[in-house]
């Protein structure tokens, strides 16, 4: 017998509809709760690092007119660069003592502080920024000369609020005279802070000026990389995918690869920096700490989950589009590249971008082959050099900035992964677009 | 009727997938300029025997093949022969319309490109005006050749896909149930269009409905379980068949 319907009426809703009606929308509340929570995490995370990383790109600087006295730079009196070339920073920093006694003196500034003091609240990058100044431009020799030095960390700091009188009670490095003078100085407008280029175009600095410390030679050497990544991993993984996925033969051995390849995605990848140290480095003697070396070991990181995207974007093109390229006379290469590659293009972009945006944000194995922070402090001059000296890479200059003690590398790391992100979240909105611009074309 | 020159004939053909035994033993004559049907219940090796014909088989793996068929007297299964060149000279259309994602133009132009059969851009356009006409789809499409192939109707589809095939001025034509994704009106445009290819080609096609099979073929094949039961002029077979399997399916006692 068949049971009768049990809905009696449609305006009558019967105890079990009106359960599935409350799990649904308990369900849809629950839904709802996880995408909030998620939004606000993503949303603490970003106000912390704009909070305490906008601080990098902005700088005290400090206007001072300094009279750049032949009598120390050039006591030949000759100009000839050589001998200008052997007075050393040493020879500079007395005129920086000797600018601030003149503008103690000339704008009336009251302070009990040695001229020894009032200079040390300039960067130590200021006789070197002189110096490469005045080689410049020997001219400038026996005039008065503006110079917009940085300020050093400390002072920066106080204009950032990061240092107060009281944090400062026991600190060798600067004085609470100083931080006087310094108010004074800024009441005047000597000292003041605008926009910092040198954080993102600059080299890393030694640990006694964070001030002057920049991202820039590590841009370059995270780019050098990318290039080699991009070159060496994107025709190496598509021909390996293309070949794996429409030409072997499926037997044990293409088996054993597939599983290997799978194996190797989950590889940590810390594992391929010692890899890359001991063959590239200790066995074929590449140079340690060099881009190229950096983008060979990313490169063997990427390639396996590069060859499984693509080769999931080619298990996508649907088989019948084979059958009709080979149904009318294609052959298996010329069905691949004019029909298969073409379609499962946006989805083996989207696989790149998004392996080189993980390749992009590696430390760990940079670390091993010795491309550690510090050593990102020469901007190369050429291709050869960008990619043979050594360098650094952003995530590994953000890891040395952040495990160094002063506070104002700390700040810098923050601002490090404010300028890593703009790369990252850029590289995904290309991929995004590519993806979209491909596959609206039908 | 010069049906009775013979342009492929399969002689003791078994085909093997892994363990399966899909052909038993078939041997068979099909004519040209004339239309053959292949009919019998799903699963009977139809597509398999039509998929040996242009060597599509090849594509497949676990599939063995053996005996020998012969193209105007030539072995198709020889060592020295490319089945490249030979899928142009045996044109096929499948049973799902699968045009390329690409315009309608450039889906019946991909044959000739590949194998240089236009010499300069307006000999390659009178070929593919000359596909769709002959394909009875020229008239709805001559308007939009820059527009996506994918993008009309399913009929106008398998009639792009006809078009593409008859492009590359194959001798055969292959068609494994090419109106099973159509509807009644698609498909009687496409069974008109069939008698009329039979003109210039040797029309093979596999089919379930065996109304179709009545209307379009000159000769059939009924197929049961991987061995060809019975081979003959439509007529025969549909009024007069010899083997109870046949008169079976025919009356739809089998299917
Ligand atoms: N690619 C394949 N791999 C293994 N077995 C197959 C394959 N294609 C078809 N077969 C088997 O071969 C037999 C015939 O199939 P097919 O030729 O598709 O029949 P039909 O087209 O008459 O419905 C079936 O038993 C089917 O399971
Ligand atoms: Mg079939």
């Amino acid at each position: 017998m068949i049971e009768p319907n049990p809905y009696k009426s449609l305006f009558a809703a019967s105890a079990q509809n009106k359960r599935r009606a409350a799990a649904e929308k308990r369900f849809h509340r629950l839904g709802l709760a996880a995408i909030f929570v998620g939004l606000s995490m993503l949303a603490i995370l970003m106000t912390t690092i704009v909070t305490k990383g906008s601080g990098a790109f902005q700088q005290s600087f400090i206007t001072l007119d300094v009279a750049l006295l032949e009598a120390k730079l050039d006591k030949k009196g000759t100009r000839d660069l050589d001998n200008l070339k052997k007075v050393t920073t040493f020879g500079y920093a007395p005129l920086i003592k000797v600018a601030f006694e003149q503008v103690v003196v000339a704008r009336g500034i009251e302070t009990d502080l040695t001229s020894k003091d009032m200079a040390a609240i300039v960067s130590k990058s200021a006789a070197a920024q002189m110096r490469d100044c005045v080689l410049n431009d020997p001219g400038l020799i026996g005039t008065t000369a503006e110079f917009k030095f940085l300020a050093n960390s400390w002072i920066d700091g106080y204009l950032k609020g990061r240092v107060t009188r009281e944090t400062i009670a026991n600190n060798k490095n600067v004085s609470i005279a100083q931080l006087d003078f310094a108010d004074q100085l800024i009441e005047l407008g000597i000292i003041g802070k605008s926009f910092n280029i040198q954080f993102i175009l600059g080299a890393d600095a030694s640990d006694q000026r964070p001030e002057d410390a920049g991202i820039g030679v590590a841009i370059i050497g995270s780019f050098a990389m990318m290039c080699v990544v991009l070159l060496l991993a994107l025709p190496i993984g598509v021909a390996s995918s293309i070949y794996l996925e429409e030409f072997a033969p499926k037997n044990r051995l293409t088996d054993f690869i597939e599983v290997n390849i799978a194996n190797l995605a989950a590889v940590p990848s810390i594992v391929f920096g010692i890899l890359g140290l001991a063959i590239f480095i200790n066995t074929m003697h590449l140079p340690q700490s060099a881009p190229v070396v950096g983008g060979l070991v990313l490169t063997l990181m990427t390639l396996p989950t590069l060859i499984i995207s693509t080769r999931a974007a080619l298990k996508a093109v649907p088989p019948s589009i084979r059958s009709a390229a080979l149904g009318v006379g294609a052959s298996k290469m010329q069905s691949t590249f004019h029909h298969v590659l073409p379609l499962a293009a946006p989805g083996i972009l989207t696989g790149t971008i998004l392996g080189l945006a993980q390749a992009l944000g590696e430390t760990a194995p940079l670390l091993l082959i010795g491309m550690i922070g510090y050593v990102a402090t020469n901007m190369p001059e050429t291709v050869s050099q960008g990619l043979l000296s050594p360098n650094s890479a952003m995530p590994a200059q953000i890891y040395e900035w952040a495990k160094r003690a002063d506070p104002a590398f700390y700040e810098r790391a923050w601002g490090g992964i404010i300028i890593l992100l703009i790369f990252l979240v850029t590289m995904n909105l290309i991929a995004v677009t590519l993806r979209r611009r491909f596959e609206q074309r039908w | 009727m010069n049906s009775q020159t013979i342009k492929i004939s399969a002689r003791h053909v078994d085909v093997h997938y892994d363990k399966t035994h899909a052909i038993k033993d078939v041997s068979v004559e099909i004519p040209s300029n004339s239309v053959t049907a292949f009919i019998g219940p799903s699963g009977c090796g139809k597509s398999t025997f039509l998929r040996c014909l242009n060597r599509m088989n090849d594509t497949i793996e676990s599939c063995q093949v053996s005996g020998d068929i012969l193209l105007d007297g030539e072995n198709i299964y020889d060592p020295k022969v490319d089945p490249v060149q030979l899928r142009a000279k045996i044109g096929m259309v499948f049973q799902k319309p699968n045009p390329f994602p690409k315009s309608i133009y450039d889906n019946v132009a991909y044959g000739p490109r590949i194998h240089g059969l236009a010499q300069g851009k307006s000999d390659l356009d009178a070929l593919v005006e000359q596909a769709l006409r002959r394909a009875a789809i020229w008239e709805e499409v001559k308007d939009r050749l820059s527009a996506p192939g994918t993008g009309l109707s399913g009929g106008q589809q398998q009639r792009v896909c006809i078009a593409r095939a008859i492009a590359t001025a194959p001798e055969v034509l292959l068609m494994d149930e090419p109106c099973s994704a159509l509807d009644p009106i698609a498909t009687a445009q496409i069974e008109e269009l069939i008698d009329e290819l039979r003109q210039n080609y040797a029309v093979v096609i596999v089919t379930h409905s065996m109304h179709q099979a009545a209307r379009v073929s000159q000769k059939t094949a009924f197929f049961h379980m991987g061995t060809l039961v019975e081979f003959g002029d439509t007529k025969t077979i549909f009024t007069n068949p010899t083997d109870p399997r046949t008169e079976g399916y025919i009356t739809g006692r089998i299917g």
